[in-house]
Parts: C-alpha cells; structure tokens; sequence
C-alpha cells in the first residue's frame, strides 16, 4: 500500500523523525489558510499523488505570499499531473500539502528496503540527494554507503553514524542525523513498511536535519496488524478494477491490452500473458483467482474482466491441481449467463477433474472455444481478437 | 535417489486440524507419504485421518522421530511455527503458507542461522520425489519417477512443466518449489547444489520469475560448478515495472528484476531459456539429445 507524503511525514513526526511544519489541503481556500496559519515568508505547495517526479513535472511550486499560494494552489488542484511514474495519462491532483520553506545546506539521499539477497533491512545512503537513487546505482554505484541491519538489534548508532560521515554530514549534525536514521528504521520495522525513502534529507543552514520528501510504502501482507494504517488509503488514487478484485481476494492487475486472461497461480497468470505477446496478442489484465477459488470467486472474476472495455476477448487458462475444473468450469458458465457473453471465449482445462469440466462447458450452450494446450489457446484468442478488430 | 525427501521421510503437519491442512494431509498419505503425527496446540490427543495430534512440535518429534514438517497455519502466526520446528530440531522445515509478512520472514531467517534445520518457502507447493514422497500440495498424478529436477518459484507454472515432461514419458526425481515471496528459506542455488550432486538426477528445469536478481546468481553459480545440463524459464516478460504480480517477490523496482535481464544473465551462463511456457518440456528434450541423455530419460524410470 501507497500513502501520500503529508502522511508519511505525519507518521515519521511519530518516530522523531523531523521533517518541515506543513498542513494538507483540499480546497484553494484551505491551502491559503494553512499557508497564513504557517506564518512563514516562504511556504511550498506539493501536489499530493502517489507518483515520484512531481518536482520535474511541475507539481512543486515556492510561494512568496498568500496570493501566490492561492494562485499555486488553483493552478494544481485539478490539474493532472504527468510524471515518469505515473505513465502518460498521469494523476490528477486532488491534495496539495502547504509546508514551510526551509534554508537548504546541503542534500542527501537515505532508504530502507529488504535486501532479498541478504534477507536484511538494508540502510541506504547517498550524498547525491535529489536524483533518483537507481540512476545512482546504475551509474555510480560507489557513491551509494549501505549498512545490512541484524533484526535482533536493529539499527545500531555506531552503523547510523558512519553513514552520516560517510556521507560528508557536518560533524556537529551527525548525532541529528543519526537520531533520524534511527528513528526512520523503528517507524520502517513498527509499521512493516516495504521502502521507506527520504529523497532528499537536507541539512540547512539553522543546523536542522529535515525529511524534504517522504515515501513509505506498507506490506499488504502486514496491513492486518496495522488497522491505524488503512485509514490512509486514498482509493482515487488506485485502479477502480483493482479495488473491485481486491475485495474477493483476486490478485488482478490491470494492463493496456485487449484479451483478458483468468489464470490460477501467479506464474502461470504471468507465463499466460507471455504467451499471448508470443503470438502477437496484447493481455488486459494479469488475474489470478488463487488455488482455492469457489464458483463465485471466478463469477466475480469473470465480471471484472468484462468491465473493461478493452477487452476484446478472453482466455481461461487453468492447471487444477487442487483447483478441479469442474469448480471453475462452473464458474465460467455461471459469469456468462449472468453478464452475457458478448466476447469470444477460449478455455484450456488441465488437471484435475478435467473431463467433467470440459462436458460442463460443452453442455452449456454457450460458444465456448475449447483448446487443447497452453499454445493452442493463446493462438485461438489472438486470431479471434484479431479478426473482430477488423 | 532424490533430493531432500523419500520413501522413508518421516513427516508432521502443523497446523493439522485446520480445513486445507486436513486436505492435504489426506491427500498426502494416499500417495505413500509417511505422516506420523500432526500439530494444533490444545487440540493434543485427537487424531485427523488417523494421525495423532500433539499440543507441541517438541512432543511430536519426541514421539514420533519426524524429520520434516510441512506448516498450513495461517500467515499471522507461520514464522512462530517455523521457529518452532527448528527449535525442536526439524530438518527440513516446508511452509505452504502465504501472505507471511517479509519482516516476520527476515526474522525467521536470522533465527536459522546456525541452526541445522534446512527452510523450503513460504508461499510454495512444497516438495515431492515422484512415486515415494509428496509434501505440499501439487497434484500427485502428474509427477512420474525418472531423472530431471525441477526447481521453482510457482505452483501452477511447474505443474505445467512437470505434465509437459510426463506427457512426453520424462520422468522427474525431485520438483521442489521454492516459493514466491521475496524472502525464503532455500533458494536456487541450494536445491541445483543437490541436484549436481544427487546421481539419478541428468539435467535440471528451472523456473524463474521477475522480481529480485536470485535466477541471476543462480545462473552464475550453474557456470562455474553445474555439470548437468539445465533448462530455464522466466515467467513475467510482459510485466509492467511497479507493480506486483500476484507473488509478493515478483517486481520489477526500480529497473532490476526483469525477463529480460535474468534470461540475458541465464544464456550467458549456458542454460537454455524456453521461448515460450508451452515449450519448456521440448527444450529441454531438445537438450537431452544434445547430451545424449534422451534415451536415458525418456523412458519412465
């Protein structure tokens, strides 16, 4: 799960992490009101969407009095934002966080992540703040300090430390600078984030060490432990699809092609993709219904696929292991009859219960295409889409 | 021979009284595995599917000399249950369980340190030696006894494999899932390190997906040491950057972890990618004829 960045700085301010006085804002009027309340002679509006590169694409305005607040701020409320993350359609802006300006020293990259290779939470650190940490990585990976954290102890300060004179903090800061890590790493650990990113953290010429920008991204796994954190999702600022399958445990993802594919299992829905693009064909939408999915879990399914109006046909690819076919044979016939079928229809049955799910389809009246393999279905519904294209 | 499991594996189940778990443990015994006993604290001194129930992991290895457990308790609670095992001294520890939270999983790792006990998953279909023993959740029929590995981070995508081998009369020793989460016990290396070493096991299929670089260092690895023949996979070539498919560990962030990158890595090293998922079984028979192995592993062992 995503938050905004006033969020992420109202959590970090928990864990002493210090990051600029600031207030959100939803309305012009509002913004200007926070601005007057700041009291500040410089105060920065930050469009608010769940995307990197706001800075670039114009969503970080310096305001030098209230009237250029509320002239920012209707400038970006409504406005839609195209960065680098958010793809070419952007994000519309529908927040805007109002914070003090600050007298920058100097800036500074710092992250936490799960080293997969290390199985450790792994401190990042850069004195390159304000770019993009992987273009670092990928160009000067020397420049990156990193610190492997041992979960018994957590973030050490002697570890903490040598990041800050690593990174060239002044001396007299470091101790600042180490209380941030570590109060950055209790909030990373206490609330299961799975990146937490300060992109930049400046030192400025008060002697302050401040949060500029804040990322936190949360383990979905994790989110039951954590219900103060649900109160942050932003649904504007996901896929209405998504939501939908969400709610019946689906694992979807949503795509820019037109043949939608339910697959059970994440790597037979991502080889099943696959193996569309190899014929020529473009997936919709990645989908997997799961191992123990009912006959209404692939109804629900089935539904969602067809509210896309890309979708130009469908793919069902199943392997029953534990998941007969029966069940999901069942569940296809079902989701037609109740939504009308208005696309073609491909189904591979493998596995269990596999003769039983094929006279299921069969017997249902309805035009179903059977194939006989992975390939030959995926070579059935690109020329189906193909020729209804045309 | 096999890898990790076989014939005389003696196997508890944790978890045991919960509805998949019963399942499963049914499942399991009727393709020969040895269940002796099964875990659900205060549920001691019942039985399900005629295997007796114990409060404690302890208790159960104590009475019963299991040296494997396979863990179906829901994700909350799994890294304790992992602990558990090892605690007890439980050799090869398999967890099917998904959605485990990856700092419960940094833990548990860290707890295993120095500890005998070998990890396989979480969020995996577990372990099986075809025709001797099954621990997971995969179908059984479709495993036949013969002479590749497999080894793998999906369930459905190795049941298609495994089928495509078996439909074209190449028999299996051992198909391991490693699992999808981005932290987890054993990794490619660990299980290719087995298969090398393991005599009836002639060449290796190995599926891999996006997310992470472990296809990467495992192909290095197949490089310098392998001297089996090894066939790969990489499932998520048309994946989006961000996005999670599905497995927790498969995503591209921040432009590592793509197809295109591990199968570059992986046809450096010498493993043979299969273009497209519907052909991983005939390239890796196209592989076998190449070594001379085809005679040797077309016929079900």
């Amino acid at each position: 799960m995503n938050i905004h960045e006033y969020q992420a700085k109202e959590l970090l301010r928990q864990y002493g992490v210090s990051v600029p006085r600031g207030h959100v804002a939803f309305t012009v009027d509002e913004a200007v009101d926070a601005a007057r309340e700041l009291g500040t002679d410089v105060v920065v509006v930050k469009a608010q969407i769940h995307a990197g590169g706001r800075g670039k694409a114009g969503g970080v305005k310096i305001a030098k009095s209230l009237d250029e607040v509320r002239t920012y701020a209707s400038e970006l409320l409504g406005k839609t934002l195209v960065t680098h993350q958010t793809g070419p359609e952007g994000k519309e802006v529908k927040r805007l966080l109002i914070e003090e300006g600050c007298a920058i020293d100097k800036e500074y990259y710092v992250g936490l992540v799960v080293d997969r290779s290390s199985d450790r939470v792994v401190l990042m650190a850069s004195a390159e703040g304000g770019t993009e940490i992987e273009e670092v990585a990928a160009k000067t990976p020397e420049k990156i300090f990193k610190e492997y954290i041992d979960p018994l102890t957590g973030l050490m300060p002697f570890q903490a430390r040598r990041i800050a004179f690593k990174l060239g903090i002044p001396a007299r800061l470091v101790n600042k600078a180490s209380q941030f890590m570590i109060g950055l790493y209790n909030c990373f650990v206490e609330k299961d984030c799975s990146i937490a990113e300060i992109n930049p953290l400046v030192t400025t010429k008060d002697g302050d060490v401040l949060a500029l920008d804040a990322k936190l991204n949360f383990d979905d796994n994790a989110l039951y432990r954590h219900p103060e954190l649900l109160e942050y999702r932003d649904l504007d600022e996901e896929d209405p699809k998504e939501i939908e399958a969400s709610k019946y445990d689906l694992s979807y993802v949503s795509l820019d092609g037109n043949i939608g594919c339910m697959v059970n299992g994440a790597g037979l829905a991502m080889a099943t993709m696959d193996i569309i693009k190899y014929y020529g064909g473009e997936p919709a939408n990645f989908l997997d219904v799961g191992g123990g999915a009912t006959k209404e879990k692939v109804t629900e399914a089935f539904k969602i696929i067809l509210s896309d109006e890309k979708v130009k046909g469908i793919f069902v690819n199943i392997f029953g292991g534990i998941m007969r076919c029966d069940v999901i044979a069942e569940g296809v016939v079902a989701a037609a009859k109740q939504v009308g079928l208005s696309v073609p229809l491909v189904v591979r049955l493998e596995g269990t219960n596999v003769d039983l799910g094929k006279e299921i389809l069969q017997n249902s009246g309805l035009d179903i295409i059977p194939a006989e393999t992975m390939a030959d279905g995926a070579e059935k519904i690109v020329k189906l889409v193909s020729t209804v294209k045309n | 021979m096999s890898i990790f499991i076989n014939r005389d594996t003696k196997v508890i189940v944790q978890g045991i009284t919960g509805k998949t778990a019963k399942f499963h443990t049914k499942q399991m015994l009727e393709y020969g595995t040895k269940i002796v006993g099964g875990i659900s604290p205060g549920k001691g001194g019942q039985t399900v599917e005629g295997v007796p129930v114990f409060n404690t992991v302890q208790e159960a290895v104590d009475a019963t000399g299991a040296n494997a457990s396979v863990i179906y308790v829901p994700a909350p609670f799994a890294a304790d249950a992992i602990m558990e095992a090892a605690d007890a001294g439980v050799e090869l520890v398999i967890c099917i369980t998904e959605h485990i939270p990856v700092l419960d999983m940094v833990k548990v790792n860290r707890y295993l340190e120095g500890k005998k006990t070998r990890l396989i998953g979480p969020n995996c279909p577990g372990v099986i030696t075809a025709d001797e023993c099954k621990i997971g959740i995969m179908p059984g029929y479709i495993h036949k006894k013969g002479h590749i590995g497999v080894v793998s981070r999906s369930g459905t995508l190795t049941y298609e494999a495994v089928y495509q081998l078996t439909k074209a009369g190449i028999g299996q020793t051992t198909a391991v899932g490693i699992g999808g989460d981005p932290v987890n016990g054993t990794n490619f290396i660990d299980v290719l390190k087995e298969f090398n070493e393991d005599p009836e096991t002639e060449a290796v299929i190995m599926i891999g997906e996006i997310g992470g670089t472990a296809e990467e260092e495992a192909a290095r690895w197949v490089r310098d040491n392998m001297t089996k023949p090894v066939v790969g996979f990489i499932g998520g070539r048309t994946a989006p950057p961000g996005k999670r498919m599905g497995h927790a560990g498969a995503i591209i962030s921040g432009g590592t972890g793509t197809a295109e990158s591990k199968i570059k890595v992986m046809t450096e090293c010498g493993i043979r990618v299969a273009e497209s998922p519907a052909v991983i079984g005939e390239t890796l028979i196209e592989v076998l004829k190449e070594h001379n192995l085809y005679e040797k592993c077309k016929n079900l062992a």
